[in-house]
């Protein structure tokens, strides 16, 4: 009988390590899924996975069983998540300089002809991708988790507020201000497709 | 005619509107909306369109393997040796506080009180030492009790092994009440009572138990309410039991 995620959260809390693999098994893709959303970049997604798989099992004992291990987990990883973001904006403040105003900003995708394909293979294409990766990267770390979290992984507001620690209304104002953000950047990319 | 507000659209779109209908009527209406919410919607589509890098099937076993090496060794180490020695530790541990209670109170009183001292051993000590007992015991019957009461079973089922745990939480049990009954403490008394026939309930039942008898018992426990009872219980002696914390962890 496969034991459901409560019954091997009880073993793993007890000592059984068993348990915790078998939790670390069925949520590692689900994770590792929601962590490159958050991160956009491969090699910080596993290390998040792996740092939240580790925080899971420290705070075992503050896991309370009518919770859903899913989303206590996810809660983890999306704030292992943002801490890895505002430490990473905090380097890159640091570190790199900002562009000169004015200066010409490459944009492949508002420079396609007019007679573009069609939205599907553009949505395929690079350039699209890139395109999205960039307005993705100019949320702000709980702009971004707020939306990963509601447009990816439907949760609702009030799951999305438990998750950040705010009140429901300012997970909203997040929600809202990244698809806002998300909007004016791709919305060329999107008339130009048509 | 009033518009809907960009924020409006997004509520739509995510469906945490409050008055869906009524959007959905205006955007049938109103030209101008319906504009801005299928440019919504086109681009949240691209969004969706962000690829995600797949992992393989056994990748979860992969990060197991990254990880197992710098998993922090866990407090209760029972389950490693058995529970039964646990459980003898505990039930002697149990004894000796109920014949220091029991000698202590009827023991004649020495005639010559000593000077009190100024360093005395901490009067509290003790209460503390068998809430910390109690503590893990209350933690080893939930175990228990959850375990049965999330087993999803297709067909029989087989809970020998939980039938024999419960069978040693019942011989701790009378002796933890019998503690809690003389040290005053009616209220934990009152739930290790309940709790000791809940766990008696477990010992009857067949071994080898099938999806109804299962969902029977589940039942009978549930009706008791007993489970929470021992959550409340366990959360108020870990509070009692556990230092202040000195530094904010999140999560």
């Amino acid at each position: 009988m496969e034991l459901t995620d409560a019954a091997c959260v009880s073993k793993a809390r007890a000592g059984d390590s068993d348990a915790f693999r078998v939790l670390v098994e069925r949520h590692g893709r689900s994770l590792f899924r929601l962590a490159f959303r958050m991160t956009g970049n491969e090699q910080d997604a596993e290390d998040v996975v792996q740092e939240s798989f580790l925080r899971a099992y420290r705070q075992l004992a503050k896991f309370d069983e009518r919770a859903s291990f899913g989303t206590w987990l996810y809660r983890i990883a999306a704030n292992c998540s943002l801490d890895l973001m505002r430490a990473r904006r905090r380097r890159s403040e640091h570190q790199a300089p900002a562009p000169e105003a004015g200066a010409p900003v490459e944009d492949p995708v508002l420079a396609l002809p007019s007679g573009a394909p069609s939205p599907e293979r553009l949505a395929l294409s690079a350039e699209v991708r890139e395109r999205v990766a960039e307005a993705m990267e100019d949320l702000s770390a709980t702009e971004r988790t707020a939306f990963v979290l509601r447009h990816f992984e439907g949760m609702c507001i009030e799951e999305v507020s438990r998750v950040l620690e705010c009140q429901p209304g300012a997970a909203k104002h997040s929600v809202f201000r990244a698809v806002q953000k998300l909007r004016r950047a791709l919305e060329p990319v999107v008339s130009a497709a048509q | 005619m009033t518009h809907l507000s960009e924020e409006e659209l997004i509520l739509h779109y995510y469906g945490e509107q409050g008055n869906s209908l009524t959007a959905e009527r205006h955007l049938e209406e109103c030209e101008e909306c319906r504009m801005l919410y299928g440019s919504l919607q086109r681009v949240l589509n691209v969004v969706d369109s962000l690829p995600v890098p797949e992992r393989a099937a056994d990748y979860g076993a992969a990060v197991w393997q990254r990880i197992a090496s710098r998993l922090p060794a866990r407090r209760w180490r029972w389950n490693l040796y058995g529970p039964w020695r646990w459980a003898a530790a505990a039930a002697a541990f149990a004894s000796l506080l109920v014949v220091a209670f029991l000698a202590g109170r009827f023991y004649p009183p020495p005639q010559h009180q000593p000077a009190p001292l100024t360093a005395a051993v901490d009067p509290q000590a003790g209460e503390r030492v068998l809430l910390v007992a109690v503590g893990d015991y209350l933690e080893r019957s939930q175990m228990v009790l959850i375990e049965l009461a999330n087993a999803n079973p297709k067909g029989t089922l087989d809970i020998s092994s939980e039938q024999e745990r419960a069978e040693n939480l019942v011989s701790e049990n009378r002796l933890y009440r019998q503690t809690a009954a003389h040290t005053g403490d009616g209220a934990v008394a009152g739930v290790l009572d309940e709790l000791e026939r809940a766990l008696l309930d477990i010992t009857h039942v067949p071994a080898r138990i099938s999806p109804e008898e299962l969902e029977r018992l589940r039942q009978r426990l549930e009706s008791e309410g007993i489970l929470f009872k021992v959550r409340v219980v366990g959360s108020n002696v870990r509070q009692q039991t556990e230092p202040a914390p000195t530094v904010r962890q999140r999560l």
